[in-house]
């Protein structure tokens, strides 16, 4: 099941209200997306805690119907 | 979730120095996020052990739960988690992951 960029987005912002999120659709299909988050909330986490939260905030789409979401966190100012 | 599903993943992370859970087989990815993470051992000269997730729904759910992580692939070095092709990929393009392997006393052919 396809999912709007946007729709990613607000998932992503309503989970982590400062994050910065950027993305990018790979392919047009609404499958295959690029995302660059970037948030305060990463700080002090490891890389995998960082993907973690983002996919928490993803709310168990992440896996189902997003397969296909290359994800980069940053620290603001990284 | 079943616990034999749990205790086998377990033991497949805690006996093999390297393990990636992926999608296909390291000699044939059935998906670009998996042949990525495969390619990037294989140029390493990583001996690792690879786990087909599509041969088996079990594996393929339980290892989700294992780590609480949603996707697959997933790579394991010395029982821990390191993380999916996108971490692995960051990690490799960065240096990190040859150090990495080195500092967790796994050989690879080539020098971090």
């Amino acid at each position: 099941m396809p999912m709007e960029a946007h729709e990613i987005e607000r998932l992503i912002k309503e989970h982590l209200p400062d994050a910065e999120v950027l993305i990018e659709a790979l392919k047009g299909d609404g499958d295959h997306y690029a995302a660059l988050v970037t948030s305060a909330a990463f700080a002090g986490k490891s890389r995998v805690q960082q993907h973690q939260l983002v996919y928490a905030a993803l709310k168990g789409r992440m896996g189902g119907e997003l397969h296909a979401l290359a994800l980069t966190t940053r620290l603001p100012g990284e | 979730m079943s616990e034999d599903v749990q205790s086998w993943i377990k033991d497949q992370v805690t006996t093999n120095d390297v393990v990636l859970f992926m999608k296909g087989t390291k000699e044939f990815p059935q998906c670009g996020f998996s042949g990525r993470v495969s390619q990037i051992l294989n140029f390493l000269g990583v001996t690792y052990k690879d786990i087909n997730v599509l041969a088996d729904d079990g594996i393929r759910n339980g290892i989700k739960t294992y780590t609480n992580w949603p996707t697959i692939p997933q790579l394991y070095v010395k029982g821990e988690f390191i993380g999916g092709a996108d971490i692995v990929s960051e990690m490799f393009q960065s240096g990190e992951l040859q150090k990495f392997l080195t500092d967790k006393g796994v050989p690879t052919s080539k020098a971090a």
